[in-house]
């Protein structure tokens, strides 16, 4: 179970979360929405624990341990993924050797035995065959020339290797063509699990046609202002953002109360 | 009595004992070589070749020729560096001079020679006497090695004669204050093939001088790959000078791999003396402490249609310094010339200090030309990228030093010697053992 309670968190001295309430238990999907400059991506990289986001109040709690005190390496190894908006592209350093360098950090962690070159062979391209990447990719560098839906195939590709707890997806829809859009869904499904729980964050009600979300939270202005079900986004989709922003206005600041 | 007194003493002392002593061509040339180093002495800032780097401080520090007996660190050396590999040819020089014992030469090709220069002015002096190098040509460290240079390899390949293996050349360092002058030679026939590597290992802890010439002459479509893997020790000072002319549609691939010294200079040039050549400069420096690397390159577009692409890529870390500077020369009558030069430089520290400065002269406009330069550091979003999938940060930072470095070694065809950078390279970063096959 993942509670984030009353999240503040500032970038270069502006505050982008203002508050954030959200809980997501073991073995449910939340959508988190929300117009450009909400906070979602914030939100993904405070909680994967990215450097250069000041938290100046509230806590993350997961499983009963402080998510804010780890950092970005041992969440990770704890089971903390997050699908990138934008995946790094880094040359010089083939998708084979990334890949099993971050299965074997996670297997260390966790007792097992690391996988050597064969085993991880053996592993890695069924998983591929799954998300529909051919075998070229292993031995091309890191994301390097990939086109928009290989980039965010091969996020998917890592987060089945990884097996994570808490997966968070950064608007892994964006740029995705239909047929790009359902493997990534697909590959999100088959994860669904009773021990782990998904955080997917989108601009479009498109994407949750596929995943279907148990949750549906309304990001604005770096606070959750509103929260129900599948409806939720489609009721987003038909009448835009402006609405819950006019909701908002009317309803009471949380900072005048402090 | 200043060090370049000195030297001029050592050379009187030398004369009888370097090779070819009685040859008359070869006296005259030393003779006003050692005129010319006289004159100029050891360079400083104040010539523009010499901006950022300055060899005064070669004027207080005494070199001796005659080495101490080196020959069991040599043994070591040796055995280490070939790892075990078995045949290959692997010519071995100790303090300047010709080794033997720690010499094999595999079986060549008929056409083929691998010898020493000692070796070709005792028995073949006609060979040299054209190849040798002017007393003016180069800076006046290339003055000094015509002067005193006391051996060398000496690689003579006939016309369509290929070497598949690669011939290592190998240059052990001596004790503090030793000195070895060298200098190279490899002639390639037209059509002829050769990869040359060119190793330089120092005694831990000893300022030694080594001040290296080798000199490539490719016939037409020949093809020569030469490699130069310096890993000096930290205190030594390293001066070297690679001048090949290539004759039309030759091939030339230079890899300057660059490790070790206090103070290391790399004068690489070649002239596309003939159309339709290529060139490929291609080169990495890593460098910690208070050292100082320069590459100073020069790629001379005589003919027409002539391709040369250049790649420095500097590591730098403590107080170092990296400097890169690109001549580019481009002829009148060079048209079609498609040149390109990069030089990227990663700080791994605040002091760290990397200069890069291209000098393009083109003198015709159907030319292409492009050049570029960075200076930089670690990326942050590639490491985050990586530790957000459970990579240390250390581990990660490591990586992406190395995977910077690798794709540098990508271009080295000989999958056999580009492993052995890759080696050479991972052996330096520390944690390098968890590096292993990341391309």
């Amino acid at each position: 179970m993942l509670k984030i309670n009353n999240l503040q968190v500032s970038v270069e001295g502006r505050k982008i979360l203002n508050g954030l309430d959200l809980e997501v238990p073991s073995g449910e999907v939340h959508a988190i929405m929300g117009p450009n400059g909400s906070g979602k991506s914030t939100l993904a990289q405070v909680l994967a624990g990215r450097d250069g986001y000041e938290v100046t109040d509230g806590s993350v709690d997961w499983d009963g341990v402080d998510l804010l005190d780890m950092p970005a390496e041992e969440r990770a190894r704890s089971g903390v993924f997050l699908a990138f908006q934008y995946p790094v592209e880094i040359p010089g350093v083939s998708n084979a050797y990334f890949l099993r360098s971050a299965v074997n950090a996670v297997r260390r962690h966790r007792g097992e035995k690391e996988l050597d070159a064969m085993d991880f062979l053996k592993r890695i391209k069924s998983e591929m065959k799954t998300v529909g990447m051919a075998e070229e990719f292993l031995y091309r560098s890191v994301n390097e020339g990939f086109s928009g839906g290989e980039k965010k195939r091969n996020e998917v590709l890592q987060m089945s290797l990884l097996e994570p707890r808490l997966a968070i997806l950064d608007e892994t829809d964006s740029g995705l063509d239909i047929d790009a859009l359902r493997i990534v869904a697909d590959g999100v499904n088959r994860l669904r699990a009773p021990d782990r729980s998904m955080i997917v964050i989108t601009h479009y009600q498109r994407l949750l046609d596929y995943i279907v979300p148990d949750r549906v939270h309304v990001l604005s202005r770096g606070r959750i202002v509103r929260s129900g079900d599948r409806s939720l986004a489609l009721e987003l989709e038909e009448r835009g953002y402006g609405w819950i922003e006019e909701e908002r206005r009317k309803a009471p600041r949380v900072e005048a109360q402090k | 009595m200043s060090a370049v007194e000195t030297w001029i003493q050592h050379s009187h002392a030398q004369a009888e004992r370097l090779p070819g002593a009685k040859l008359p061509w070869l006296l005259a040339t030393r003779n006003r070589a050692l005129e010319r180093f006289a004159e100029l002495g050891w360079p400083t800032n104040k010539l523009e070749n010499w901006r950022h780097t300055s060899l005064a401080m070669l004027e207080q520090q005494e070199f001796v020729l005659s080495g101490v007996d080196n020959k069991d660190f040599a043994a070591d050396a040796v055995a280490k560096l070939r790892q075990g590999e078995d045949g290959g040819h692997w010519l071995v020089f100790v303090d300047g001079h010709f080794a033997p014992t720690l010499s094999e030469i595999g079986t060549l090709p008929s056409g083929a020679v691998i010898g020493t220069l000692a070796g070709t002015l005792a028995q073949h002096p006609e060979r040299i006497e054209a190849l040798y190098g002017a007393p003016e040509e180069g800076e006046s460290p290339a003055a000094l090695n015509a002067a005193l240079a006391t051996d060398g390899a000496y690689i003579e390949l006939a016309r369509g004669v290929a070497i598949e293996e690669p011939i290592h050349l190998v240059f052990v360092g001596g004790v503090s204050e030793a000195t070895q002058m060298l200098r190279n030679f490899i002639v390639a026939g037209d059509a002829a093939q050769a990869t040359v590597v060119e190793h330089y290992i120092g005694r831990d802890g000893a300022t030694t001088l080594t001040n290296t010439v080798t000199r490539v002459r490719a016939g037409k479509d020949a093809n020569i790959t030469h490699v130069k893997l310096q890993q000096e020790a930290p205190q030594a000072f390293h001066l070297a000078a690679i001048d090949a002319v290539q004759a039309r549609g030759a091939h030339f691939a230079s890899h300057s791999l660059s490790f070790g010294a206090r103070l290391a200079r790399n004068d690489i040039g070649t002239r596309l003396e003939g159309e339709g050549c290529d060139a490929l400069l291609n080169g990495l420096f890593h460098v910690d402490g208070k050292r100082h690397v320069d590459h100073h390159t020069r790629l001379d577009h005589a003919f027409p249609r002539g391709t040369s692409r250049e790649f420095y890529r500097g590591i730098l870390d403590g107080n170092a310094r990296g400097v890169f500077t690109g001549r580019i020369l481009v002829a009148p009558g060079a048209v079609k010339t498609d040149a390109e030069q990069r030089s990227d430089n990663l700080l791994l520290s605040r002091l760290a200090e990397a200069d890069a400065r291209p000098e393009l002269e083109i003198y015709n406009d159907d030319v292409k030309c492009a050049h570029g330069a960075t200076v930089g550091q670690i990326d942050e979003d590639s490491l985050f990228y990586l530790r957000s999938r459970g990579l240390d940060e250390a581990h990660a930072r490591n990586l992406l030093i190395y995977a910077f470095a690798a794709e540098v070694l990508g271009r080295i065809g000989m999958a056999s010697l580009r492993r052995r950078a890759e080696a050479a390279v991972r052996a330096r970063i520390p944690g390098g053992d968890l590096l292993e096959a990341t391309a």
